[in-house]
């Protein structure tokens, strides 16, 4: 790299004793940039773009800053997606990164490639670092463990859906803005009263079928999402998201479409939920907890609320936790001893409560640690920023069973496009709420049984 | 038919001259294509740890898919609306401008525009002239009782692709039709009007006749068009949706593939599209070669 020497151009250079200490200059960043090139690189490949992979890159520099022995540098490789196909190619190729974030839905791929993997607990205890999975929010490591209890990714950022609604609307429509729905019962019938006294278009509308009104919802009302503790026990497993409470809950999405008090957010992450409940068209959406910065800067002309998950009474007196979302960093094989020191390093840096609540704060994500939620307590933060501890305390509220516990599965993005497909053939008359769980079952069985086999040898 | 032949007293130089382009064609071809071939018979986990050869499991799977037969009679109907969309709009434009004396050019110009744009901008283009929400087309078509909703209709999302991916090409078809127009022999025409037949006959009797090989071969550059470079435009604007209403096999190769990480089966599907656009390009030659006889 040429580039500090050229740095201070507009110097005149006929200065002769400005040219000397330019050249000093010169020679004392070479020496710096020679005493950088002896610490040890370690690349971390990322999906965070935006405002998010600004906050991630500052995080890498203030550890560079905090030590000179290692040097994180931080590589943003495009979608969740994008970054595991390309994490998995360059593993192929010999060309892996150290560290790579991989999205929840790509654990059960992660966990299923041993040979490629370096899991977290073992790295910390190789490397004589102090990691205790105690101090981690049981939810969120209880998703990352194998069997046994060890963590095998370390969790970074983690959220859970909760629901936002738009308090001007509810009172534009007689509701009291400080109550939003707890139950599906009071969404139908709030909307009811936004839609009909014409405070908005459409009552609610919703992000990620899939992982909010699928997944959390066999979550929240003690309903298994698949079988052998929704894949916790294994690739044997077979989905059973097509009982009764999904099939009635799909219908009643259905019927709420047909009377103009659910709005369709599209495929996937559902952009157009968002951006329906910014422009008040919508008075509700559910979405991901760290959508909760983004609903703050694009709120200018409304008051959000914040509250969680609606339930069906009939179905669970006392909800159960919801499961969470987001990604952990996984660490891959084939690095050398030096790097994995650094790894190990900056894996404490990470999970201090420091760097921890300051992530969380900024972002919307979960504190990851119970220390980092102390300290954000310390700090009054959930004070003065009312709604922002819903997400916390809705996952961690009641004794997490085999349902709520999460999901694993392999080949698992493609089986949340099959999710997303039935359901829009369900919205366009193609198919009843049965017929389009069942589908999506099945289909989703023969992609986890190519997994199996391409697995278990 | 008597050929040039040129001789080299070189042996090696001939094979020098070719030896670039050869390598070209092998390490971004051949190479990859028979790697292709290879893994279609493979079963293999992501990280590439196992292998299996599985012989025509995935062939065999694929073919009994629903879906995958679904995605190939989508492409059917994806190829042939977008090749007779922008080949007719394109002839139409092109009989235009041939009639035109002085401003010939400047509408030539304007109507090669669009083949500069990078079909992932054609696609974003159209999405937003399209969006349901702040969309120009739908705000007219509610005008005309039409709610434009591709996101859960999938006849109205196979029209924004085909009309995002035909838009495209008619300036590529309108470039080749222009110049075989103007390659039409005038004596012809201007006999034909001393007989009397008017501008339109002329078109249908004489020109088009003589622009047969050109139709032929647009019209296999076309589907070519539509079954390979055509994935951009579906990923801007449906993402295959809804409900795989614009899944295209082209894009279930991505699906498959690169976001499923399913090698084995996409690699499949690859081989299986390779397949077909060989033998319309088989067709094509064929063809051509009888019909460029007059």
């Amino acid at each position: 790299m040429g580039g500090p020497y050229w740095g201070p151009a507009p110097i005149k250079v006929e200065d002769i004793t400005m040219l000397k200490k330019l050249s000093m200059a010169a020679f004392a960043v070479a020496l710096s940039a020679t005493s950088s090139l002896a610490a040890t690189e370690v690349t971390w490949w990322h999906a965070m773009g935006g405002e998010l992979g600004k906050k991630l890159e500052e995080i890498a520099q203030k550890f560079n800053e905090s030590q000179a022995d290692y040097k994180v540098v931080p590589v943003y490789k495009g979608s969740y997606p994008e970054t595991l196909t390309a994490a998995i190619a360059a593993f192929r190729a010999n060309q892996q990164p150290a560290i790579v974030q991989v999205f929840e839905v790509g654990t059960g791929t992660m966990m299923a490639a041993k040979g490629a993997v370096y899991p977290v607990y073992k790295l910390m205890a190789d490397e004589g670092e102090t990691f205790d999975p105690k101090t981690f929010l049981t939810p969120v490591t209880g998703y990352y463990s194998d069997t046994q209890g060890n963590i095998l990714s370390l969790p970074f950022n983690s959220s859970t859906p909760i629901m936002y609604y738009n308090k001007d609307v509810f009172k534009k429509a007689g509701l009291d803005p400080e109550v939003a729905p707890k139950t599906w019962k009071e969404v139908e019938e709030f909307s009811k009263k936004i839609v009909s006294s014409g405070a908005a278009k459409c009552g609610f509308t919703s992000a990620w079928i899939t992982w909010v009104q699928t997944e959390n919802l066999s979550a929240l009302h003690d309903k298994p999402f698949g079988t052998l503790q929704n894949g916790f026990g294994g690739v044997k497993s077979e989905f059973t998201f097509n009982g009764p409470l999904q099939v009635k809950h799909w219908a009643n999405l259905k019927k709420w479409q047909d009377e103009g008090l659910f709005k369709y957010g599209g495929p996937v992450g559902g952009d157009q939920a968002a951006t329906m409940f910014y422009a008040q068209e919508c008075a509700i959406t559910m979405n991901s907890s760290a959508g909760r910065a983004g609903v703050i800067n694009n709120a200018k002309t409304f008051t959000p609320g914040f509250a969680p998950l609606p339930y069906y009474d009939d179905e669970i007196k006392e909800p159960k936790n919801s499961i969470i979302g987001g990604a952990t960093l996984w660490v891959l094989n084939g690095k050398d001893k030096a790097t994995y020191k650094g790894v190990a390093k900056f894996f404490s840096y990470l999970s201090k409560s420091e760097v921890q609540a300051d992530w969380h704060q900024f972002t919307g994500y979960l504190p990851i640690t119970n220390a980092a939620y102390d300290l954000g307590q310390k700090q009054g933060y959930y004070q003065k920023n009312p709604g922002s501890d819903i997400a916390i305390k809705q996952i961690t509220r009641g004794t997490p069973s085999e349902n709520s516990k999460g999901v694993r599965f392999g080949n698992f993005t493609q089986v949340r496009t099959i999710v997303d497909e039935e359901f829009q053939a369900l919205l366009a008359n193609k198919k009843d709420a049965k017929q389009a769980l069942d589908s999506a079952a099945q289909r989703g069985n023969a992609l986890l049984r190519e997994f199996e086999a391409a697995n278990s040898n | 038919m008597d050929t040039k032949r040129t001789t080299f007293n070189n042996r090696l130089l001939p094979y020098l001259l070719l030896a670039p382009q050869l390598a070209i064609t092998l390490v971004f071809f051949i190479w990859p294509a028979a790697q292709a071939v290879k893994s279609s018979f493979e079963r293999e986990d992501p990280f590439g740890f196992s292998t299996v050869f599985v012989g025509f499991t995935h062939y065999q799977r694929l073919l009994a898919d629903p879906n995958y037969l679904d995605s190939l009679w989508r492409t059917a109907v994806f190829a042939v609306s977008v090749t007779v969309l922008a080949m007719v709009l394109g002839l139409a434009f092109a009989a235009a401008v041939d009639r035109l004396a002085r401003s010939a050019k400047f509408y030539t110009t304007l109507l090669v525009w669009p083949y500069a744009v990078a079909p992932v901008v054609a696609g974003v283009l159209w999405w937003f002239l399209f969006n349901t929400s702040t969309g120009l087309l739908p705000y007219f078509l509610e005008r005309f009782g039409i709610r434009w909703d591709h996101d859960l209709n999938g006849t109205h999302a196979m029209i924004l692709i085909i009309v995002a991916a035909a838009w495209k090409q008619i300036s590529y078809n309108f470039l080749f039709f222009l110049a075989g127009l103007q390659s039409v022999p005038q004596s012809l025409i201007e006999a034909a009007a001393i007989d009397g037949s008017g501008p339109v006959k002329r078109f249908f009797t004489i020109s088009l006749p003589l622009l047969s090989p050109t139709t032929f071969f647009l019209f296999i550059i076309n589907v070519n068009y539509t079954m390979f470079d055509t994935f951009p435009i579906v990923d801007a604007t449906t993402g295959g949706g809804p409900a795989q209403a614009t899944t295209t096999l082209v894009y279930k190769v991505y699906q498959d593939g690169y976001v499923g990480l399913n090698l084995g089966s996409s690699s499949a599907q690859s081989v299986l599209l390779m397949l077909i656009v060989m033998l319309l390009t088989f067709v094509q030659f064929r063809f051509v070669e009888r019909r460029v006889q007059y």
